[in-house]
């Protein structure tokens, strides 16, 4: 399992080259001057030369890609230009918000996609499975941003049982900060537990058709450890890809999700840094985030070994 | 004493033609440490009768429709599913065709042996590997304690059996199913598994069920033999009596299908047509379409199986006309 482990961390290397390096050239590419957005309107040209100057931005692209290859080999991922400070830093502040709301919406996903996936399964064509279905329909039909604004009526402004808005930090007041993301949690998970409510119905259905599921029921084991064990170990191998897929399209999600809650997110910080041309917080910010993106593939791949011994001894 | 009576034992499918008899009217008994075989085709209800005895087929679509299983002094087709579950295991148990995909992939022989002890005994987990050991060593796995971790992709096909075998018998059941035991794995280890089976019944005193469609494994290891066609019972005899004087036209057809080394016989003789579809069965006879000496009246009723001579039954109208030379 370590020997997965370490393969896949070797070939994510080339991954995280090849997102710095789009990430560098896309920010040069799209116009506007980062100089002038930080001096203002009232700056003369001789200022903003000054202060491109300042910024290294009077430099060759070749040159500029150098020195933050340079800085990266370092460890060291630059200065924010707009906040004034690292770019590790800022991003430190802000990265756990966004983690830790994808993470709630993900405990959301998985209580409410796979539960219903498999009482659709196991009573297929039922009332029960229609109806699951149709609420997973609905839940990947309707854009989380609108659901968030319904809630928002509904929670915050009619019944009053939740802030429409604002983060409290975890380590402050857990209760706060479970009263500050209920909302957006839910609202940017409901998408993805229909997506997984579908998929796990479909491999739960997969796997019930199988002989070692006739041969679990004619060994004389109870109903339930036929379905929570035998079946659930199979068909939670095809599931486990799906929510490596869906980690990432949560934190995607976030980013709209914290503007609409006003969660000081990276949703929120990358945001900035793009429409400011803050060319290190957006290279070192995505770099980050992929990394994080990485780490949760291996995961992944990792839960592949531990689910399925074929993986495991191949 | 009857181990297992099955009495007119009819079991129905919800198709989209409406509701369809997969068997009809299936009696028959099996004694204890004895081997009975079940012959026919695929499609004909062989393992739909397994099933049905061990009460694995999803309900709905199926139903038994009428008939009794009788096993230990209960109609087996009264219990509930709980009682059911009791009764899987150290009553009746079952081994399938498919050794590949019968044993679970996901977790480790050992695992999958003492679960199914753990689920009828309460036993510390140190008696159950105990136990599963001792099954293993006992269907011929070498190194029994050391294989216990193995998943079922590190086994071949024959082992897998061995394992279903080991797996069936780990609580001692007085009932063995064997639906196909062999047909999917190599000739060699066929017979081995055959030859398994039969010193299992003699140290267990177990019966076992044999359903195939293959005479040879019939021959080997039957004490009485059922043919069935159609979802019918169509002859009934002690093993040596089949291959000598069957009375049913289509056992005697399916009898010349099989191949000889003895006689000098230039082509194999197959059984004209082809097994009727559940939904489109002929109102008489099942098998008259196919058959060379159907008559008018076998188009019209169904003939009942009739014991013909002791112990030997069958069900046609001209089995005695067609048995005197």
């Amino acid at each position: 399992m370590a020997g997965v482990a370490f393969r896949r961390l070797l070939s994510a290397i080339p991954v995280l080259l090849i997102v710095s390096l789009i990430s560098f050239g896309l920010m040069r590419l799209i116009p506007g001057d980062p100089a002038a957005a930080i001096a203002g309107i009232a700056a003369t040209p001789a200022q903003i030369e000054q202060l491109r100057r300042d910024l290294g931005l009077d430099q060759p692209v070749w040159m500029q890609l150098l020195h933050y290859y340079e800085g990266l080999l370092r460890g060291d991922l630059g200065r924010s230009l707009l906040l004034g400070k690292g770019v590790f830093a800022a991003t430190m502040e802000r990265l756990p918000v966004t983690i830790g709301l994808s993470l709630y919406a993900l405990v959301f996903t998985l209580l409410i996609g796979i539960a219903s996936g498999i009482v659709a399964a196991l009573r297929q064509n039922s009332w029960i499975d229609q109806a699951a279905m149709m609420f997973a329909m609905i839940g990947i039909s309707v854009p989380n941003f609108f659901l968030g604004l319904l809630m928002i009526i509904l929670f915050a402004v009619h019944l009053g049982w939740l802030p429409s808005g604002g983060y409290v930090p975890f380590s402050e007041d857990p209760f706060g900060w479970l009263a500050s993301t209920t909302m957006p949690a839910f609202s940017l998970a409901l998408l993805q537990a229909g997506l997984l409510a579908r998929i796990t119905r479909s491999s739960m259905l997969e796997v019930l058709r199988q002989d070692y599921i006739r041969t679990a029921r004619a060994k004389g084991l109870p109903g339930r450890r036929v379905i929570l064990k035998h079946a659930l170990a199979n068909a939670l191998i095809p599931i486990v890809t799906v929510v490596g897929i869906i980690v990432s399209l949560l934190l995607s999600g976030a980013v709209v999700t914290e503007a609409l809650f006003s969660i000081p997110g990276m949703g929120q910080l990358l945001t900035q840094a793009v429409l400011n041309r803050d060319y290190p917080m957006v290279q070192g910010g995505l770099l980050l985030v992929t990394t994080f993106l990485v780490l949760v593939n291996i995961t992944v791949d990792v839960l592949y070994a531990v689910l399925d011994p074929r993986v495991r001894y191949e | 004493m009857k181990l297992l009576e099955v009495r007119d034992l009819t079991t129905a499918f919800m198709t989209g033609r409406g509701e369809v008899n997969a068997i009809e009217e299936v009696s028959f008994s099996l004694e204890e440490g004895q081997i009975l075989g079940i012959v026919g085709e695929s499609g004909s209800g062989k393992s739909v009768t397994a099933l049905t005895v061990m009460g694995l087929l999803p309900r709905p679509p199926a139903r038994i429709a009428a008939g009794q299983v009788l096993f230990g002094g209960r109609d087996l087709t009264k219990l509930s599913e709980r009682e059911m579950q009791a009764v899987r295991g150290p009553g009746i148990s079952m081994i399938f065709q498919e050794p590949m995909t019968s044993l679970n992939p996901v977790f480790s022989i050992g695992d999958q042996i003492m679960e199914t002890i753990a689920a009828h005994e309460r036993l510390p987990q140190a008696e159950l590997r105990r136990r599963a050991i001792a099954m293993l060593d006992k269907v011929g796995i070498p190194s029994a304690a050391r294989r216990l971790d193995d998943y079922p992709h590190q086994m071949s096909g024959g082992q897998r059996q061995r394992v279903m075998i080991a797996m069936a018998l780990a609580c001692n059941p007085k009932l063995l199913i064997a639906d196909e035991p062999t047909t999917a794995l190599d000739v060699t280890i066929q017979a081995q598994i055959l030859d398994l089976l039969m010193d299992l019944r003699d140290e267990f005193g177990m019966g076992i069920v044999i359903i195939t469609h293959n005479m040879g494994v019939i021959a080997e290891t039957a004490d009485r033999v059922m043919v069935m066609y159609a979802g019918r019972v169509i002859e009934e005899a002690p093993v040596a009596t089949i291959f000598d004087r069957p009375l049913h036209p289509y056992t005697r057809g399916l009898l010349e299908c099989v191949p000889s080394l003895t006689e000098d016989r230039a082509r194999l003789v197959a059984i004209p047509g082809t097994l009727p579809e559940p939904a489109r069965r002929p109102p008489g006879c099942r098998f008259a379409p196919r058959c060379l000496h159907a008559e008018p009246a076998c188009g019209t009723a169904i003939p009942l199986l009739e014991t013909l001579e002791p112990a030997h039954s069958a069900a046609c109208f001209r089995a005695r006309e067609l048995a005197s030379p």
